[in-house]
């Protein structure tokens, strides 16, 4: 009962502040609510017990993506043109295309959901040895069932990395 | 319903006061040290040697007028120096100031929660208090603000991640993201980290000296070139808010560093027996003690070095205290591997 109030609660607070990312005039506005909006998913992460997940949450999002994006947005000091707001059904189409397209992929994860048990979807990772926490679980996952993905993923964040050097001085 | 709702609240609001009297005293602390570094007498007038000082400050911050810049973003403007502040105040959720005590026949531990990912914690909470600089200044429609917020932010971003790097070596010998296990990790091995990671430990109070924007690396405040940084615009209680913000960070590195370099609550010693009577000392005392001992270093830090220019932080940072850390962090890795511990 409680678990449910306070998913309804946070589930509205993230859906509140992602309209009002996209409907805030300013720019800045949109970023800080993105922000809470990003805190907001960190708390249902500790709701569902995944404590590690949700610190991870703030420190990469909340904490560091965003950042980047804020100091874009006052730097270049975005002047959205005024027939921008003029015209309200301007890309209507696309938008509605877009949404359709996310609201379809919805419906079918939670039909595939319903249909398919989640235990028979993905086959279990191997259990640590003993009762691990909540670190000790996402380490144990990440280094033994998911190893290949996770040193993919390590290597492309080391190439995007050096591309981003290599890009900022090119006289090297 | 005691145990989940009276008892933490009754710590949040003992943990909340002391650090609040303790930054007003802080303030005061730092005002006398510089006076006698420099052979004079600070503070005097406001009771026997200024100790009603921080009282008299805090009336003035109160009743001074608040002034918005006329074009400055209000809404931005009022909310960044509380979006500095509560980051500070609640990274004291996870600081282990003592051990399990019995009080009043209830077992009370002296931390207002336990956290298994305490350690991170703090680190995410330090990342939204970032927000906070960037904004006052933006907000403030100036350009001193601006520059002083900018250079702010790019310090704190570059150093925080030395500081992180640190932590990964920390837990690494002690095993365990929770403040109280490494505390418990740190009288289990009968050492104090500080012995084990030495470097780590310069690392971090490194960073946490240009994290705090403290002296040699108190660059956002050069008032030679930016008058006072981000908050040049703010009056009154906001100005004050920032003020707080800072010392409470000040606050809040120390303890983390007692925590993880310096044996927590733990006495001096904990495994050595004929200096048992050192426990007759209270644990938290230990704790206060130790953290005022790396305050006062800070303020002594502060009397002592002149500061560091822009582009010799930068390369501090990126170019010596990362790629230490980081070495750090592989030999530590290599250390534990080989011991087989």
């Amino acid at each position: 009962m409680g678990e449910a109030i306070a998913f309804y609660t946070l589930a509205a607070l993230i859906l509140g502040f992602a309209v009002l990312v996209i409907t805030a005039r300013n720019t800045v506005h949109s970023v800080l609510f993105l922000v809470a909006n990003f805190l907001f998913v960190a708390a249902l992460y500790v709701l569902l017990g995944a404590q590690f997940l949700a610190v991870i949450q703030v420190i990469v999002y909340a904490g560091g993506i965003v950042v980047l994006y804020l100091f874009v947005v006052m730097l270049v000091n975005l002047k959205r043109p005024p027939e921008a707001h003029r015209d309200r059904r301007r890309k209507a189409g696309l938008g509605l295309a877009f949404s359709l397209v996310i609201l379809a992929e919805v419906v079918a994860i939670a039909v595939f959901g319903l249909v398919q048990p989640a235990h028979l979807a993905a086959p279990k990772a191997p259990l640590p040895p003993e009762a691990a926490d909540n670190v000790q679980q996402v380490g144990w996952a990440l280094y033994t069932q998911y190893l290949v993905p996770f040193e993919v993923a390590s290597m492309l964040l080391l190439v995007a990395m050096v591309g981003a050097i290599v890009l900022a001085r090119r006289e090297l | 319903m005691i145990d989940l709702i009276v008892l933490p609240l009754i710590k949040i609001v003992f943990v909340l006061t002391g650090v609040l009297i303790t930054v007003m005293y802080l303030v005061l602390l730092e005002r006398k040290v510089q006076a006698w570094v420099q052979a004079r007498l600070g503070p005097m007038r406001v009771g026997p040697h200024g100790v009603l000082q921080p009282i008299a400050d805090v009336v003035k911050l109160f009743v001074k007028e608040d002034v918005t810049p006329a074009r400055a973003e209000k809404w931005v403007f009022t909310a960044a120096p509380i979006i500095v502040l509560v980051p500070a105040l609640i990274a004291f959720a996870v600081i282990p100031f003592g051990p399990e005590v019995n009080l009043f026949g209830r077992p009370v531990p002296l931390y207002i929660t336990d956290l298994n990912v305490g350690l991170l914690y703090i680190v995410s909470v330090a990342a939204i208090g970032v927000y906070g600089i960037i904004l006052g200044g933006w907000a403030s429609n100036s350009k001193y603000p601006l520059l002083g917020s900018l250079r702010s932010s790019a310090q704190l971003i570059s150093y925080e991640l030395a500081v992180t790097l640190t932590f990964v070596s920390v837990i690494l010998a002690a095993g365990s993201l929770s403040m109280v296990e490494i505390v418990e990790a740190q009288r289990n091995n009968g050492i104090w980290f500080a012995f084990v990671q030495p470097v780590a430990l310069f690392i971090y109070f490194v960073g946490a000296l240009a994290e705090t924007n403290r002296n040699p690396f108190d660059l956002p405040e050069a008032e030679s070139e930016l008058v006072a940084g981000f908050h040049t615009e703010y009056s009154g209680m906001r100005f004050a808010l920032f003020f707080l913000a800072e010392y409470t960070n000040m606050i809040v590195v120390s303890a983390v560093a007692t925590t993880l370099f310096f044996g927590g609550w733990l006495r001096p010693f904990p495994n050595v027996e004929w200096l048992s009577f050192l426990g007759l000392v209270p644990p938290w005392i230990w704790f206060t003690l130790k953290t005022f001992a790396l305050l006062y270093l800070f303020l002594w830090i502060r009397a002592t070095l002149p500061r560091y220019r822009y582009d010799q932080l930068m390369q501090l940072g990126w170019k010596w205290l990362i790629p230490l850390a980081i070495a750090n962090i592989i030999v530590t890795a290599a250390v534990k591997v080989v011991l087989g511990s």
